[in-house]
């Protein structure tokens, strides 16, 4: 499990490397999460040591969003002046990617599956 | 007694074990009572762990900057868990290798369409520009968004807040959006959740299946990166034009 915690902050560590290194726009950990799965596509398999770890991780991500969350306390009067802009704009423009992003792959796998019959 | 109280605190709310107890507690309170409800999407755990905790921070006049101290430490996971990731999708690589193009375009698509719907909505309603800037990246993970917008002149806790409101948004209207359209394919509709609403989505998705929860957290990688290229270049666009 340590080997493991310290693999993903190496990852990390070298996906923020990159990103400030080259001037990239995208941040350090996504970086590290192309280099990871880079890392396991080569070794192909996945240790099961990290397999735990990353599914401890992953399995209470949305904890994480906690503290970002609370920082909504700073910007209540912001919200008060703007909020309805801010609430229609959110709930209508993530629905509608929602619907969006599933049709549109929907409709590719069809073709696809159209043009390669198994 | 009740100096003495004050007096502990005091003390406690200056160190940061308060706050980060706090917050694991709150939440943890917050998911029993969704799991008790069986995984009810309305009673979305993020939501009402955020409510709780301003809710206690304003009544007991605590500034932001104090519950930070203590909350960053669960904030700063959000790196290792985002690198994490990599490991549920490499379960899926087979079927990721299977379905690389409709995967592409319906990023395409849906990082697109976030982007763009967000700013025009609000700018229709009449939102000022900082809040048209902090609202344009809301689909993409906290970090990304953040990053894109403090280098844009946005202001970066706000577009945290509105990162997460969508993703709660997300978590919470998936399940109606997607069964109305009849997704039954668990990768579209992790696709669609992770694209929209990053992590919160995926955390959603993983309770649906392991498999929509794996897709949900690449279209989440790859939105944050797409995001990161197109926000900057429509923002040069859109200031050409106007």
């Amino acid at each position: 499990m340590l080997a493991a915690i310290t693999a993903l902050l190496l990852f990390q560590l070298a996906g923020e490397a990159i990103a400030i290194g080259f001037g990239l726009p995208v941040p350090g950990p996504v970086i590290g999460m192309a280099l990871l799965f880079a890392a396991l596509v080569l070794r192909r398999s996945a240790p099961a040591p990290l397999r735990d770890t990353a599914q401890a991780l992953v399995g209470h991500l949305s904890l994480l969003f906690v503290p970002a969350g609370v920082g909504v306390m700073v910007h209540l009067s912001r919200l008060a002046d703007e909020w309805l802009p801010i609430v229609v704009s959110l709930i209508g423009s993530t629905l509608l990617t929602i619907a969006v992003t599933a049709i549109v792959m929907r409709a590719l796998l069809a073709r696809a599956q159209r043009r390669s019959p198994r | 007694m009740t100096n003495r109280l004050a007096d502990i605190w005091v003390y406690l709310a200056a160190t940061p074990l308060l706050f980060l107890a706090l917050t694991l507690l709150v939440y943890q309170l917050a998911y029993s009572v969704y799991r008790r409800a069986g995984f009810h999407p309305l009673l979305n755990p993020v939501a009402v762990a955020v409510a709780t905790l301003v809710a206690l921070l304003k009544f007991s006049g605590t500034s932001y900057e104090s519950y930070f101290e203590g909350a960053q430490f669960v904030h700063f996971l959000l790196g290792p868990a985002t690198v994490a990731l990599a490991v549920p999708l490499y379960a899926q690589f087979d079927k990721l290798k299977s379905a690389l193009l409709p995967i592409g375009g319906a990023l395409l698509a849906g990082a697109t369409t976030a982007l763009v719907s967000a700013v025009v909505i609000a700018w229709a309603l009449g939102a000022g520009e900082v809040t048209l800037l902090s609202i344009a990246p809301k689909s993409a993970t906290t970090p990304i968004a953040m990053g894109i917008v403090e280098r844009l002149g946005g202001l970066p806790s706000l577009t945290a807040v509105m990162v997460v409101g969508t993703g709660i948004i997300g978590a919470i209207g998936a399940k109606y959006v997607l069964d109305l359209l009849r997704v039954t394919d668990q990768a579209v509709r992790g696709i669609a959740i992770g694209t929209a609403a990053h992590g919160i989505g995926t955390a959603r998705a993983f309770q649906e299946s392991e498999e929509a929860g794996a897709f949900s957290g690449l279209a989440m990688g790859l939105n944050g990166l797409l995001t990161a290229v197109l926000f900057p270049l429509a923002l040069w666009l859109a200031r050409q034009v106007l």
